[in-house]
């Protein structure tokens, strides 16, 4: 599998704030109705699989929001969509890095 | 009568067969690396492919059959779906192109072969030809009983099928296809209508699996035209809310759950591409299309026919090839009207059979998998009726299991089920609802359900 830094392609590190990350999160909870608070939601925990236990409809949802609110067109390396959900912190990294708006 | 069926119909060794990144994979290369794998395979006569590129599982299947080896199609790779493989085949070993995780004696598909070797190797080509009769695959539904059941797939049926599917959607004009799909290889219609469609129509595909919205519009725009999208009510749904952009598509396939006619023509408005949806089962392979936008009704496709036996619709097929179970016509899940000898109307599922994001099961295997959960007292699954009719409807579950937590649960399911049946909310509670013959009538669970989400937002 490609190494962990593979979801931001352009190389840039953008720090993603606290209060990013409780909006990604508060995204993430409300796009899903999941029955979790945006809080509870660890920032390096995997979003896929178990810890939150996301699946691919998720995440295409998620996408779809992101496509929204920020005007990003989210794409997966290879075959592996896994990467840039990896955790609520890479997902907030990777929209924070190529957001549109 | 033992008729041969060439591997693929290709015309010129020259035409592509499959794109890759920006390699072009003729049929001579694809000829040469097909007999490089079946030379390294190991002995066992049973094979689960698993390659996530789907040029490599074409290799894969191309190699098991040269070798006469059966591929093994399951329904999803949990550890315990791995294990009943394993009773069911235990020679079977894996193929794969990544680290899958599974647990079987493994072939790593070998590090791509430099083809242009390959060539000088093998001079005179000949495209391999095989016996309608040969048992190429087994693919897998979930069975209501906790055991995954067998359905055999014929080198004959299997061309039957797809010849009679690219006739339908106009694939033999002599124009070379190239086929884009969403789906694996290793489900009945990825399998069906990306890989064996392809080989047996001379079109070539795309050998990635895009999943956003702007990774399909990339993959259109890395082949050349005319090209056909193949993809599910799910994938392109997500598609039309977004403002990627697609370049000219000639047809958008779909198939797994049925498409009302709102959605089918915004995707059609949204490609610029009449929108072709497929009926088919894993029992029976593809058997009918329609053009959802003004069609209700579903045709057979050429060599299909439809008998009706009490309340089960069995699909029988003319087809070459076709085995003593196809000749008696195999049962299909769901409740069928028969309205012309070639038209029927699909109204739904029958008995317990569910459909989640084009993935099929079965409440009882699901709820049989929940209760062999050791702490597990009592439970069951429940599929809540959607309100809106698109949405993804997602399973809840009630368990009885005093000592075990909401996770503990969640992760032993996880190694028995595919992670799309895992339910959302799962609750635990005292008992369940049983009424006095033991049964779980809907209008009790709805109402459990409505009483525990009430309890939930009071918190």
């Amino acid at each position: 599998m490609s190494d962990t830094s593979a979801s931001n392609t352009s190389g840039l590190v953008h720090e993603a704030t606290p209060e990013f990350l409780h909006e990604i999160a508060a995204m993430i909870v409300s796009s899903l109705n999941l029955e979790v608070t945006a809080e509870s939601i660890e920032p390096n925990a995997p979003l896929y699989g178990e810890g939150l236990g996301l699946d691919s409809i998720d995440i295409l949802e998620v996408a779809l929001v992101i496509s929204k609110q920020y005007g990003l067109q989210l794409r997966a390396d290879s075959d592996d969509n896994t990467q840039i959900f990896r955790s609520l912190r890479s997902l907030a990294e990777h929209v924070a890095a190529f957001r549109k708006k | 009568m033992n008729t041969l069926l060439p591997l693929i119909m290709h015309s010129d060794l020259q035409s592509p067969v499959a794109y890759r990144g920006d390699r072009v994979i003729r049929v001579t290369d694809f000829l040469a690396d097909v007999v490089q794998l079946t030379a390294l395979l190991p002995a066992a006569s049973h094979i689960l492919n698993v390659c996530s590129d789907r040029y490599r599982f074409c290799v894969g299947l191309a190699a098991a059959m040269c070798a006469g080896k059966i591929s093994l199609l399951p329904s999803t790779h949990t550890p315990e779906a791995v294990r009943q493989l394993c009773e069911f085949a235990p020679d079977v070993f894996c193929l794969t192109d990544f680290d899958a995780g599974i647990n079987l004696p493994t072939l790593n598909y070998p590090a791509d072969v430099a083809s242009a070797n390959a060539h000088k190797i093998i001079a005179d080509q000949i495209i391999p030809a095989f016996s309608a009769t040969q048992l190429v695959a087994y693919v897998f539904t979930s069975g209501s009983t906790g055991t995954p059941v067998a359905h055999p797939k014929t080198w004959g049926a299997l061309v039957g099928s797809v010849r009679a599917e690219a006739t339908r959607f106009g694939m033999l004009d002599g124009r070379r296809y190239t086929l884009v799909g969403t789906v694996p290889a290793q489900h009945m219609y990825g399998f069906e209508s990306t890989v064996l469609l392809a080989l047996q129509s001379g079109a070539a595909f795309w050998a990635g699996k895009p999943f956003f919205a702007a990774d399909i519009a990339a993959a259109l725009n890395a082949v050349p035209a005319p090209r056909l999208l193949v993809s599910t009510p799910f994938h392109l749904r997500a598609v039309i809310d977004t403002d990627v952009e697609f370049p000219p598509i000639e047809k958008v396939i779909s198939a797994t759950a049925p498409l009302t006619q709102a959605l089918a023509s915004e995707i059609e408005i949204f490609c610029a591409a009449p929108l072709l949806e497929i009926y088919g089962s894993t029992e029976s392979g593809q058997i009918a299309s329609r053009r959802s936008v003004h069609e209700t009704q579903w045709q057979l496709l050429d060599g299909f026919a439809l008998d009706q036996r009490g309340e089960t619709t069995y699909a029988r097929s003319a087809n070459f090839g076709v085995d003593a179970a196809f000749s008696d016509g195999v049962a299909l899940g769901d409740i069928i009207e028969k309205t012309d000898t070639n038209q029927f109307v699909l109204h739904g599922r029958r008995g317990d059979l569910i459909n989640i994001a084009g993935k099929r099961t079965a409440l009882g295997f699901l709820n049989h998998q929940l209760l062999s959960i050791s702490g597990v007292r009592d439970g069951v699954f429940f599929l809540p009726l959607s309100d809106s009719g698109e949405d993804v409807t997602r399973l809840v579950a009630f368990v009885v299991a005093p000592d075990l937590s909401i996770a503990e649960i969640t992760q032993a399911l996880r190694e028995r089920v595919d992670p799309l049946f895992l339910p959302r909310p799962l609750y635990l509670v005292e008992k369940l609802p049983r009424n006095a013959a033991g049964k779980l009538p809907n209008k009790e669970l709805l109402g459990l359900l409505a009483q525990l989400r009430e309890q939930r937002q009071e918190k």
